[in-house]
């Protein structure tokens, strides 16, 4: 199983690349990208940088197109595509139909992956985009339990890449609009969930309140961590009680499940965050990287170490990490 | 009420819109839906979308059910539309899709890109949970059998202008109009969350919510609603007053999604504008007094889908 990392900068790339990746991912620094932050991903030059390093050590580099242009702004996607080509990426990670056929039509070399944004939890949509765009993996959504991946892979005609560690989202990806709903812009229309242009942190005399597009997400007394106010993660009242609703800030790690995801035939791990910092992406990949290697030598007796777990619960969201819907009771 | 004022939607030289009743995204005791659906026969309706869109654990109706509902429609002039799962999962979900895709009879409305994997080469409409964001999309499906799309629900008017222009010939718009917007899918179900039941024994919580299960904020205002495994706007959308725009843009189908009650009267409200008989302005009016939780309309406007254009920009109070 390859490893997969996050690099939003420059810096980031070098750590990932440092520390054991097999592929590192990255976007152009526009909406072309599901990670479209101030301050995050690459000018052109830079971009050249990166590429240069990783293919000096014979990592992979993937290039996120992974969010859906409108007809108004179809040149952006167009372009980023050719720019694609142009590098010579090992991959071109896209979701919309429309950029995957403009590519598989003007650059047939160019190999194509599908984004988690491209939304396929089942066979029938993989050979959909395997017939159409000869797509060669896909990487799938994080609501899969282990056996429905297992018998992904025994039925897809493609590669398929899983979600391994970091922020989880709990809805299907690519079709989850509850972004835009408060806020007008979300990972398809704009390349960024819940975006920090639309949020404000308030003192207030039932405590600090964080809101997105207005809408109270979170409120926490004194002593309390408060988080991002990422929509699905907030607190909110259902039938009288007052709870994550939707989803408890949490990040997912799978570590515990790597024999079973490599028994299952999984062509690559992926690690999320390219909005987190180079030490992140360092620390992640460091541990990933050994946990591989030691589920690879002797699958059989492979145990996800003490001191890799607490490693990665201190750079996970709200200092908690679940196996996400991997397990039939988190669903 | 007759109005002789600029909305004479049929003096325009487009052809008329027609009205379409969306699946039934909620779960319903079987005499329920029988009901609903022996009222909705006579209504003004010109297609009707029948099946399970939302959970496959959803059987109080069964294919042959909803398939003996679509005869029905169909012996009542109305066109009829087979709606599929969004999120597709397990094996069996598979099963039953293919059985709705090669059904034969009627056409069918692909709400994921595996239904439209199995549907290649007859016509088929494609749902608003399939992502169609530009017009290579739609030409690239068009050549696979799409015949009808459903636009994004979180894309603006504008934007469905320039798709309109870039829309292949043969294939027809539909605009969701009216009812609480789906706004996500999930492997986890929210509906069971919420009574700390596990997905496996859920105990069909979902039949207790017959429009879903109210999500608020701490400060008491009604935001989202739980239906089962897909989260849905609280307000309801409501682009009755944009029929004059959607006919200029050429826009073929309007829909509107099922709620539990005053069904008759929301059906009975966007014929008579599509008729003339009734002003767009108060017909919204009419609409706001039967929705469950006020309305909205701002993805349309290009802005955060909860806002309204009608009424203050924070969400409805609780």
């Amino acid at each position: 199983m390859d490893l997969v990392c996050p690099a939003g900068n420059l810096p980031s790339l070098k750590a990932a690349v440092d520390n054991g990746a097999n592929a590192v991912y990255f976007g152009f620094k526009d909406d072309t990208n599901a990670r479209h932050f101030a301050g995050l991903n690459f000018t052109p030059a830079k971009m050249q940088q990166g590429i240069d390093y990783a293919r000096r050590r014979g990592v992979k580099i993937y290039l996120a197109l992974n969010t859906y242009p409108q007809p108004h702004g179809w040149e952006r996607w167009q372009s980023a595509v050719e720019r694609a080509a142009e590098l010579q990426v090992d991959a071109l990670i896209a979701a919309d139909m429309g950029v995957l056929e403009y590519a598989a039509t003007h650059h047939p070399d160019l190999n194509l992956h599908l984004s988690v944004q491209g939304s396929a939890t089942n066979y029938e949509a993989l050979r959909f985009y395997h017939e159409h765009f000869g797509v060669r993996r896909a990487v799938v959504p994080r609501v899969l339990s282990i056996s429905q991946v297992r018998h992904l892979v025994e039925h897809s005609p493609i590669e398929i890449e899983v979600f391994g560690f970091g922020s989880l989202c709990v809805m299907v990806e690519g079709r989850c609009i509850l972004s835009s709903y408060a806020t007008g812009q979300s990972p398809n229309t704009f390349g960024a969930c819940s975006p920090a242009s639309h949020v404000e942190w308030r003192e207030t005399e039932q405590g600090l309140e964080t809101r997105l597009g207005g809408v109270l997400i979170e409120r926490t007394g004194s002593g309390e961590n408060a988080g991002y106010p990422t929509l699905c993660k907030g607190r909110f009242s259902v039938g009288g009680h007052t709870y994550h609703a939707i989803e408890e800030p949490t990040s997912l790690n799978t570590l515990e499940l790597l024999p079973e995801l490599q028994a299952s035939g999984i062509a690559a791990i992926k690690i999320e965050g390219r909005q987190r910092s180079p030490v992140y992406v360092a620390q992640v990949a460091k541990v990933w990287r050994a946990a591989l290697d030691a589920c690879t030598r002797d699958p059989e007796n492979y145990r996800p170490r003490q001191e890799w777990m607490a490693e990665l619960g201190k750079v996970s969201e709200g200092a908690q990490t679940t196996l996400g819907a991997y397990a039939r009771p988190w669903q | 009420m007759p109005d002789p004022g600029n909305n004479q939607l049929n003096s325009m030289t487009n052809k008329p819109i027609r009205l379409s009743l969306g699946p039934l995204l909620y779960y319903w005791s079987r005499d329920q839906v029988f009901d609903f659906y022996t009222q909705m026969l006579d209504l003004p309706l010109d297609i009707v979308y029948l099946g399970e869109t939302i959970c496959a654990k959803r059987t109080q109706l069964r294919t042959d059910d909803w398939i003996e509902l679509a005869e029905r429609f169909a012996a009542n002039g109305k066109q009829v539309v087979l709606s599929t799962l969004a999120l597709l999962e397990a094996e069996s979900e598979l099963i039953r899709l293919r059985r709705l895709c090669a059904n034969g009879r009627f056409l069918v409305e692909a709400n994921d890109v595996g239904a439209i994997h199995l549907l290649e080469g007859q016509p088929f409409v494609a749902g608003h949970s399939v992502n169609i964001y530009n017009g290579r999309t739609l030409d690239m499906l068009a050549r696979q059998g799409l015949k009808r799309w459903v636009f994004p629900l979180e894309l603006s008017a504008e934007t469905l202008a320039e798709m309109q222009d870039e829309r292949p010939t043969g294939v027809e718009t539909e605009v969701f109009a009216f009812g609480r917007l789906p706004l996500a899918y999930s492997a986890r179900c929210f509906t069971a969350r919420a009574h700390k039941l596990p997905k496996d024994d859920c105990q069909y919580r979902c039949l207790d919510y017959p429009d879903g299960l109210a999500l608020t904020t701490q400060d008491e205002i009604r935001f989202l609603v739980l239906n089962g495994i897909q989260t849905q706007s609280a307000r309801s959308i409501n682009l009755i007053r944009e029929l004059p725009r959607m006919r200029e843009l050429g826009v073929d189908v309007v829909r509107i999604s099922p709620q539990s009650n005053h069904m008759q009267s929301v059906v009975e409200t966007f014929s008579s504008v599509l008729r003339d008989e009734t002003d767009p302005q108060q017909a919204a009016e009419r609409l706001e007094t039967l929705v469950p939780t006020g309305t909205c309309d701002g993805y349309w406007h290009g802005g955060a889908g909860m806002a309204s254009t009608h009424m203050p920009a924070a969400p409805a109070p609780g």
